[in-house]
């Protein structure tokens, strides 16, 4: 049995207690009022707007060619108005207000979400190895299920965030939170929202919200319990191994409905003016991508620390074939999302990537780099993937560059070009890093570390490539 | 043609073959070549065969596909009749990268994929009109060959290969055709 190490539970805590400070110091530090904001903006235009974000260098972008660039912020930040540019001060210095407010919110859930997307990743690549009764992987079930733990805490403190964001914040994440959307006779009133509202409500985001973290933890649930009712078992009965096969098949339909959806809901509908058919797949991809990369930080942290003795570099180095090969995935999913809005050039679409390209262009094309082409040259070479210290360095780029993914998806439409990795950001990461080890630990001592009832799992044991 | 004597020893299960191949490499035995039906995992580390370099090649032919397509498409789309792509007629290659990727892509994989299985048939010795220089027909099928160099220690051999498990030795000819 695995013992939760009191140096790793102090730095857990210690993460928490950070990040929470930091968190609320965030908070507390974003609340300027419209005074402020408005002499910090006539501070900035002063030195000619010297924001450090490169807005000028931005330009060379294909995307600016024919699309007016009139700050394409404003339709995906604040969609309710139609902001008559250049006219109205007080719109734009409520506006930036509201962006800065916004922040530390965005922030939060931005970190909270990508900690929950690793567990929900690691969750589905478990149910792919029981559905595919994969002989390679057993040896390693234990650390999964102790990764998937989170997806239950994980997945409520992003929908409480979402949920908070509108009963407590200002609609701070989500525009359509904002009931006078659909309102006809107020001034915030959008067509396009009000359109949507039928999907896009509260009552059905919390809803929906419940419905998908309770699919996902009764999978989890039952898996778990069978997995160590198997260990339990008799030698010749198999049956827990078998009801694990079949939950697993009918989660894999769940799941890709389900995850489909909830990125809908908590991603693509901070722009509610924009879509796109393949988000569900490009979300899937980078929480699949940074699940298995977790999975192999974890699994090599234990094995330095004497646990997993079964596990050798073989099963290091179809983890780190994964890495690489789900790295091009998304790679291939971020692409094909991209060209085809990039080529066909409708405004309604195109903003998306204008506000990326102007504002975003360091974390958005360093993602790019990070995810694609470090784990491509990289985790190329057969032998690099099976040297745990290079895993590790590649694995936590990946792990960078899909936080930056999943801040490049919610930022734009939170904060605008207010964006900056600082103190809320950093906090929040490391407050949701805190827990997640925490949580993910303390599940892997509540059982032994060898799934060795799995029928599959001699064949793990001595799985040699 | 210089001839030399070669054993054959044939054996029916990969699992005897990979252990008899491990006792004839611990006895200082040079083997020359094994036939098999099949390809049996771990045999060349056993054989103490050099790693395969044909990743390298692969490699070097994506590199090449690369540079293939850009050049292609550069010539075509840009420079010999510069096209209007998606509206956005900029006439540059850079600019209008995106809608290249997908070819840069496949003709990547298409060099790789396709120099890279050319390369493995010469670098095995085939090609069109190529004699088989399998010794036994049945190594296509079953059965599974040993070929082993002997110099003046036949009986020792031949010994050790019947504890390895071996269903049949031969002594025979090899002519040496190159």
């Amino acid at each position: 049995m695995y013992t939760f190490s009191n140096k790793l539970k102090t730095l857990s805590i210690a993460l928490m207690i950070i990040g929470a400070i930091g968190v609320v110091y965030g908070f507390m530090t974003s609340h300027k009022s419209f005074e402020d904001v408005e002499t910090m903006l006539v501070a900035e235009s002063a030195s000619h707007h010297g924001g450090g974000h490169g807005e000028d260098a931005a330009h060379a972008s294909p995307a600016h060619d024919t699309h007016n660039t009139t700050d394409a912020h404003a339709t995906n930040a604040h969609a309710n108005s139609d902001v008559s540019h250049g006219d109205d001060h007080k719109k734009h210095v409520e506006h930036v207000m509201h962006q800065i407010h916004n922040r530390p919110w965005a922030a939060l859930y931005v970190a909270a979400f990508f900690f929950f997307m690793i567990a929900l990743g690691v969750l589905a690549f478990y149910a792919i190895q029981y559905a595919a009764q994969a002989g390679w992987s057993p040896v390693l079930f234990r650390v999964m299920e102790g990764i998937t733990s989170y997806v239950l805490p994980g997945g409520l403190i992003v929908l409480a965030i979402a949920v908070a964001s509108h009963y407590l914040g200002h609609n701070s994440i989500f525009v359509w939170m904002n009931e006078n959307m659909t309102n006809p006779d107020h001034e915030d009133y959008d067509k396009l929202v009000a359109g949507k509202s039928g999907f896009l409500n509260m009552t059905g985001f919390i809803i929906r919200g419940l419905i998908f973290i309770a699919g996902w933890s009764i999978y989890r649930h039952f898996a778990r319990k069978f997995s160590i009712a198997q260990d339990n078992a008799d030698i010749n009965d198999n049956s827990n191994f078998k009801k694990t096969f079949r939950i697993s098949a009918a989660f894999l339909v769940f799941y890709i409905y389900t995850e489909s959806m909830m990125s809908w809901d908590w991603i693509m509908s901070v722009d509610p003016h924009w879509f796109s058919t393949l988000f569900g797949w490009y979300v899937f991809a980078s929480m699949f991508v940074s699940g298995i990369t977790v999975i192999a930080m974890i699994t090599m942290y234990l094995k330095s620390r004497g646990h997993l003795e079964f596990v050798n570099d073989s099963h290091l180095h179809d983890l780190a074939k994964f890495m690489f090969a789900i790295s091009i995935f998304w790679t291939y999913l971020w692409f094909s999302q991209f060209m085809l809005i990039w080529y066909s050039n409708i405004p309604e679409e195109v903003t998306y990537f204008v506000t990326r390209f102007q504002d975003y262009q360091l974390p958005f094309l360093g993602m790019v780099v990070m995810n694609f082409v470090f784990p491509l040259l990289v985790l190329m070479n057969s032998d690099y993937k099976r040297i745990p210290w290079f895993v590790v360095m590649a694995g936590i780029v990946i792990l960078c560059g899909h936080y930056l993914d999943i801040f490049n998806m919610i930022m734009p439409a939170t904060v605008g070009d207010r964006w900056f990795i600082g103190v809320s950001e950093i906090s929040s990461i490391m407050l949701f890093a805190g827990l997640f080890i925490f949580v993910v630990f303390t599940a892997l001592t509540k059982a032994p570390l060898l799934a060795k009832g799995n029928p599959f799992i001699k064949e793990s044991e001595h799985f040699h490539y | 043609m210089e001839s030399s004597k070669v054993i054959h020893a044939i054996y029916t299960d990969d699992d005897v073959l990979m252990s008899a191949v491990k006792k004839v490499k611990a006895a200082k035995h040079h083997i020359e070549e094994v036939y098999t039906p099949f390809p049996v995992h771990g045999l060349d580390k056993a054989m103490g065969l050099a790693p395969t370099r044909i990743a390298i090649a692969a490699f070097m032919y994506g590199c090449v596909g690369l540079t293939v397509a850009i050049t292609m498409m550069n010539f075509i789309m840009i420079k010999d009749w510069p096209q209007n792509i998606g509206g956005k007629p900029s006439f540059s290659y850079i600019e209008n990268m995106p809608a290249f990727v997908p070819i840069m892509f496949e003709l990547t994989v298409f060099f790789a994929a396709h120099l890279m299985v050319i390369t493995f048939y010469l670098r095995s010795r085939m090609w069109p009109f190529k004699k088989a220089e399998n010794p036994d027909p049945r190594t296509t099928d079953d059965h599974f060959l040993m070929e082993i160099a002997v110099h003046g220690n036949e009986e020792e051999l031949e010994s050790l290969l019947k504890e390895t498990g071996a269903v049949e030795i031969n002594l025979v000819d090899k002519e040496e055709a190159h």
